[in-house]
């Protein structure tokens, strides 16, 4: 059921501003959520002020330079900052994206900067994933075959074949889109999600995979692949560019067809 | 702190520093994501008409009561919605028509398998905007002209 309000333990209260240094030429202001389970207090938004002539370019050099010379308590989670280990996903500017991948200069006015959506805080900027990741290992994404490889050699497949796993097998499992989706939202427990029905449909197009119908039982549900209402937020959010909407759709589209 | 009630409050048991039980916060999300997108504002838009068209629908039921049980009850019918307010009404529900009507057949050619690209989900979005526009004006231009 949708509760469009937040707990009374997650409104979000006023926090402290940490003012730029003087002299700064290009003042940019950083919204930040902050949230500290050592405190027991609600969370809060802090106000950075950064002189963007000394900051990188990205969202993602803010926070570590604010990390490094400003408030070393803020916490959030990075690692390759180039985009493909899918780390900093949050919420920059209203809409789910990676930090590392967000140029300061696209976002106006002050940049707005919360956890991925709808999910358990741990610390700051950190929500907790283990849902997401038991969804995944729900949906079994790896190749499952009763038929053994050929001697000595890898399963082979046709260039066709192949093609259909583009825009699937580049996810890297930063669940921008999943926690941009209302309906993950309002029934995450239930409904898997974008970023996990795009990997379910990876191995569903997956010419040596012989589970298919298999797989596609386990989704036949109200809820797991439904509850999907074609709102197009995970599309939007992907970071990669990929179309977990479109993939939706094709589980949908093979289920009515497998009825005959 | 006591047991949580409904398994799904599990995810929000977490630790202080020095292991005493917290209730971690939910993250904000109608509060902090952008819900004006052509994404997720048409998704809005067409629940929101769905609502009043069902609401709207009381109107007509109210009209052919009217309309089997007389004269004198028509009549009154008529009177309201002839007054500005009942207009307004009417044109609110015909805006409310033809959007669910424009949105309802995006929604097909999608599950039909067609549209999902990004820059085409914005276009076809526009076109449902301004064809909901140009259908009303065209009905009560129609509309307008018969009752005359």
């Amino acid at each position: 059921m949708a509760t469009f309000t937040l707990p009374k333990n997650s409104t979000i209260g006023k926090g402290q501003t940490y003012k730029a240094p003087p002299g700064a030429r290009d003042v940019r202001t950083f919204k930040i959520y902050r949230w500290d389970p050592d405190s027991g207090e609600n969370p809060r938004t802090d106000t950075y002020e950064l002189d963007l002539k000394d900051t990188g370019p990205m969202v993602l050099d803010a926070l570590i330079k604010i990390k490094n010379e400003v408030d070393s308590t803020l916490t959030f989670r990075r690692s390759c900052r180039e985009g493909i280990c899918g780390s900093c996903a949050m919420t920059i500017d209203g809409l789910n994206t990676l930090a590392c991948l967000k140029p300061i200069e696209d976002v106006k006015g002050d940049v707005r900067i919360t956890p991925l959506p709808h999910m358990p805080v741990m610390k700051d900027l950190v929500p907790d994933l283990s849902q997401i990741y038991a969804q995944l290992r729900d949906i079994e994404p790896w190749l499952k075959a009763d038929t053994p490889p050929p001697p000595d050699e890898e399963r082979r497949q046709s260039k066709e074949e192949r093609a259909k796993l583009d825009g699937l097998w580049e996810c890297i499992l930063c669940f921008c889109c999943s926690t941009s989706c209302p309906s993950y939202w309002w029934n995450g427990d239930r409904y898997l999600g974008p970023a996990v029905l795009l990997q379910a449909y990876r191995w569903i197009a997956d010419s040596r995979d012989e589970y298919t119908g298999a797989r596609l039982d386990n989704l036949e549900d109200p809820f797991r692949l439904y509850r999907c209402h074609t709102i197009m937020n995970c599309t939007r959010a992907c970071p990669k560019g990929l179309n977990p909407a479109e993939a939706i759709g094709k589980i949908k589209t093979l289920m009515v067809e497998r009825q005959g | 702190m006591s047991y949580p009630p409904d398994p799904r409050q599990a995810a929000f048991a977490g630790r202080r520093t020095d292991g005493t039980a917290i209730q971690r916060p939910l993250s904000p999300h109608l509060q902090a994501y952008n819900m004006l997108e052509m994404s997720s504002g048409m998704s809005i838009a067409h629940r929101a008409t769905g609502i009043a068209w069902s609401a709207g629908m009381v109107f007509l039921v109210w009209w052919l009561v009217a309309l089997a049980s007389g004269p004198s009850a028509f009549a009154q019918v008529q009177w309201f919605l002839s007054s500005f307010l009942g207009l307004l009404m009417l044109f609110g529900l015909t805006v409310v028509a033809w959007f669910k009507t424009l949105a309802g057949v995006r929604h097909l050619v999608w599950d039909a398998g067609y549209g999902y690209s990004l820059p085409v989900m914005v276009r076809s979005g526009q076109a449902v905007l301004i064809g909901t526009a140009v259908l009303t004006m065209l009905t009560w231009v129609l509309a307008l002209m018969v009752w005359r």
